[in-house]
């Protein structure tokens, strides 16, 4: 029983770890536009590094058909863009300070952060 | 001959935009406008080299122009900006292919679940002891796993991509509760003898039921959203699609996106008009009903505005198109309106917060109960352990928690436009709702905002055009509201203003000059004193006037009073009704004006405001909205959004009221694209209506969550016995969401008080 319970506790600690408390590391994004794969209740990359005073454009694809996924909003700029399924959306980004800043659906299921460095 | 006789009808040319890659010389130019005009269809392809843009008309497909420049070498991509039509189009058949592969899998799922379920309930044991029902049961398994592998894949590998990406969402958890009831029974199945006997029980049933019933919410749910954003495709649906322009003398039909800014468009009797324009030729009347809720026509002359989206009804007209694409009224309501929609209200952000650590937290509070169940629970602990933690997985449902203010919010801002109120934010959405005091401008709000002669009183005069005449004479020089109104009123009806000589303005007193050799006096008590003309019998006729909410000026010739001439800027037909709805909410009305006292005091009780401020400079309106902000009331600030801008700026919700569909949309929290009040009153209905609804959803959501857990976790096994099944948390999930989404709907049949 005591192994049960140890291994209960353990996996609780992982759980805070993996979700709380690991930050993935950011994607640069390359010269020629960034994308991002909406797929599988996720955007991939969902951390992306971006340089600060520039002028960016994500390009979003969105494989993923659930309804979640349609609407793609970063409210520090106002940005509300609807997705299409199998289709490119591009957002073009306002020059950005350095800070972070969230992007995500809706009801925040989907999540993923510009880093502005 | 009239162009209509010579037009020669053509269908509609489109233009396609291309962004092409990898060209950079002037002789890569020529080599692409060959290539594009090979495709047939083309009719014309221009090269920009410098924004590597590649402009080609043609009804051809987009596609076939990308693969024309690919075999030349270069790389190209659509830079066509698709209409907001084509989006929601494109949206509508991918919810419905969406839908329909839901439906499908649900088919499947409870294909095998219902049977499963009806034999654990009615006809034998979901239990594991001879070695017939272990392969039984295994065949059972291998199915609930191909179920698993087809209807239910995307639960899966979403769920495991989010695991991987350090995120989870609702896919995760029905990951994790079906797979570990799936995973349970297989080891039961597979190794009998590692459980106790009364803990072989198997929970297939469970899986494919919670598969299928969470399809079928999902389906349910993708149908209802759909209906959601009905106010924003109706919007959308208003846009025409082609225009009649007027090119080189000869009519063409084109598609929208094509009218470019001064072309001349005709429009006919019934038809729609496809962007904004000044008229050049006709008069009409136009229904904007859809933009701007004023349900009567407006009629159009030469000079006048017409907006995209509104419908001629009965005349012909010419205009010129003064705002095309994105820019028109309509365009730019629609973008306004999609914004709203996707913003949200401050009382959102508290389930942000909890949706951010909700399904971790859910997994953890799933660990727990287990671990209660195994130290603390009744034989077979292993099966009671397996059942709380996969009802709690599958019961929290963090999607009614995160729909449930977008969903109301996106109906409610829909519902608002319709009625032709403007709401720029969630914010200002959720202050509208709390207003306490309503500051109203006067002039332009209440008021129509256009003076108007109202009365003319014979005294001495031969008629009152004789007084219209000498007024407009005297006034026709003059840009003074006042003047203008009588000028106005005078050409109106068709009386001629004669030649005036040695005009002369008279500081505080009026005007005077000589008409046909008379000395001709305009103005005020003081003047006509002045003048040693005796207006005692027509001094009470005056003051009547005047507590009329008039400005009675008295008109004399050669020291004899001829008459009085009253403007006053008209009361609104239905300020007086909307004010009344406005204070039966419990809102206090305060009425701010530069006017004097005597004109304000009329209107004031006209309308029934009892608490009014006049002679208030711009900057002292800002003032004392900060006055009553102090004393803590939630202000809210309506004027026509040019002069009071400081005060719609500095209030807690600042309303533009716009006159028609030429709106100022960018100026204010809240805009109402009619003239009236009942816009204002619409405004505040809509908003507590909305807030009301998002309250509820997230009461909803908070209270499911907060006793399906515990319900889930067995907290009621101590003192009832009751143990949740699986499958019931499965349904209440699917149907949390449901309710969420269709309470959101309930919002589309609100109609404002």
């Amino acid at each position: 029983m005591l192994i049960v319970n140890l291994a209960g506790a353990l996996l609780i600690v992982l759980i805070v770890w993996w979700f709380w408390l690991y930050k993935p590391k950011a994607v640069e994004q390359s010269e020629a536009g960034f994308s991002v794969v909406v797929e599988n209740g996720n955007y991939s990359p969902s951390r992306i590094k971006l340089k600060t005073g520039e002028q960016h454009a994500l390009k979003f694809l969105r494989k993923d058909a659930s309804p979640c996924a349609e609407m793609l909003l970063i409210p520090q700029f106002d940005i509300a863009e609807t997705l299409i399924v199998n289709q490119t959306t591009t957002i073009r980004l306002p020059e950005m300070s350095a800070g972070e800043y969230e992007f995500h659906c809706q009801m925040k299921m989907y999540k993923g952060v510009l880093v502005v460095e | 001959m009239t162009p209509s006789n010579t037009k020669t009808p053509q269908s509609s040319i489109k233009r396609h935009h291309l962004l092409v890659g990898g060209a950079s010389c002037a002789s890569c130019v020529g080599k692409i406008e060959k290539a594009l005009n090979g495709v047939s269809g083309v009719t014309d392809a221009q090269m920009n080299l410098p924004q590597s843009m590649a402009t080609v008309y043609g009804n051809v497909d987009e596609s076939d122009l990308i693969d024309a420049i690919k075999a030349s070498g270069y790389n190209a991509t659509s830079a066509t900006e698709k209409s907001d039509e084509h989006v929601i189009n494109e949206k509508d058949a991918a919810d419905h292919a969406y839908y329909n592969k839901l439906l499908r899998d649900t088919a499947i799922a409870l294909g095998l679940g219902v049977p499963l379920m009806v034999y654990g309930l009615f006809i034998g044991d979901m239990s594991v002891t001879t070695n017939a029902e272990r392969i039984a049961w295994l065949i059972v398994g291998v199915a609930t796993f191909a179920i698993m592998a087809t209807s239910g894949r995307h639960f899966y590998v979403g769920g495991f991509k989010s695991l991987l990406s350090h995120n989870a969402n609702m896919d995760t958890l029905i990951m994790l509760g079906t797979g570990t009831a799936w995973l349970y029974s297989m080891l039961v199945v597979l190794l009998p003898d590692a459980l106790p006997l009364m803990a072989r029980h198997v929970y297939f049933e469970a899986t494919a039921m919670i598969i299928g019933l969470i399809n079928l919410g999902l389906a349910l749910e993708v149908r209802a959203r759909g209906r959601t954003s009905d106010a924003i495709k109706r919007l959308i649906g208003l846009q025409a699609k082609t225009a009649r322009v007027i090119r080189d003398g000869k009519e063409l039909d084109i598609a929208i996106e094509d009218v470019e800014l001064n072309d001349r468009i005709r429009i006919r009797p019934g038809e729609k008009i496809p962007v904004d324009g000044q008229v050049d030729e006709g008069t009409t009347s136009i229904d904007e009903s859809m933009l701007t809720g004023e349900p009567m026509p407006v009629e159009k002359r030469i000079g006048d505005s017409v907006a995209a989206g509104t419908i001629n009804k009965t005349g012909s007209i010419i205009f010129s198109a003064t705002r095309v694409g994105k820019d028109t009224a309509l365009a730019r309501i629609i973008d306004m309106v999609k914004h709203a929609q996707n913003s949200k209200p401050p009382i959102g952000r508290l389930a942000d917060v909890i949706s951010a650590y909700f399904v971790p937290a859910i997994m953890i509070i799933a660990v727990v109960s287990a671990l209660l169940w195994l130290n603390f629970g009744p034989e077979p602990t292993v099966a009671f352990a397996l059942v709380s933690a996969t009802t709690i997985l599958i019961i929290a449902c963090p999607c009614a928690l995160g729909l449930a203010t977008p969903m109301s919010v996106m109906v409610g801002v829909g519902k608002a436009a319709e009625a032709g109120v403007l709401i720029r934010n969630g914010e200002a959405l959720q202050t509208a709702s709390k207003i306490t005091t309503m500051v109203l401008d006067k002039t332009g709000t209440i008021t129509l905002g256009e003076p108007k002669v109202t009365d003319v009183v014979v005294a001495n005069a031969q008629s009152e055009t004789q007084i219209l005449q000498l007024s407009a004479s005297l006034e026709s020089g003059s840009e003074h509201p006042l003047a203008m109104a009588i000028v106005q009123s005078a050409t109106d009806k068709g009386v001629e203003a004669d030649v005036v000589s040695n005009f002369n303005a008279i500081t505080g007193h009026g005007i005077e000059g000589d008409v046909n050799g008379s000395r001709v006096y305009l103005g005020n008590e003081r003047l006509m004193k002045a003048q040693g003309v005796d207006i005692s019998g027509y001094i009470t006729h005056a003051q009547d006037l005047a507590a009329q909410a008039k400005t009675p000026m008295y008109l004399a010739a050669n020291s004899e009073l001829l008459g009085i001439i009253a403007v006053a800027d008209p009361i609104k037909e239905d300020s007086v009704s909307a004010i009344k709805r406005l204070q039966a909410k419990g809102i206090r009305i305060v009425m701010l004006t530069g006017d004097n006292r005597a004109t304000a005091e009329a209107v004031a009780k006209k309308v029934g405001i009892g608490e009014f401020f006049a002679e208030v400079l711009p900057q002292d309106k800002t003032a004392k909205v900060i006055e009553l902000q102090q004393s803590g009331e939630v202000v809210g600030m309506t004027g026509d959004g040019i002069n009071d801008a400081p005060a719609l700026a500095r209030a807690d919700v600042g309303f533009a009221i716009g006159t028609g569909t030429d709106v100022a949309i960018e100026s204010a929290d809240i805009t109402l694209m009619r003239g009236s009040l009942h816009g204002l009153a619409d405004a505040i209905s809509v908003s507590k209506a909305t807030l009301s609804n998002v309250k509820q959803n997230l009461f909803g959501a908070f209270v499911y969550n907060a006793a399906g857990v515990p319900i889930a976790a067995g907290i009621l096994y101590p003192f009832f016995g009751i143990l949740l099944s699986p499958i019931i948390a499965g349904a209440a999930m699917a149907l949390s969401s449901l309710t969420v989404v269709s309470n959101a709907n309930r919002l589309r049949w609100f109609k404002p008080s």
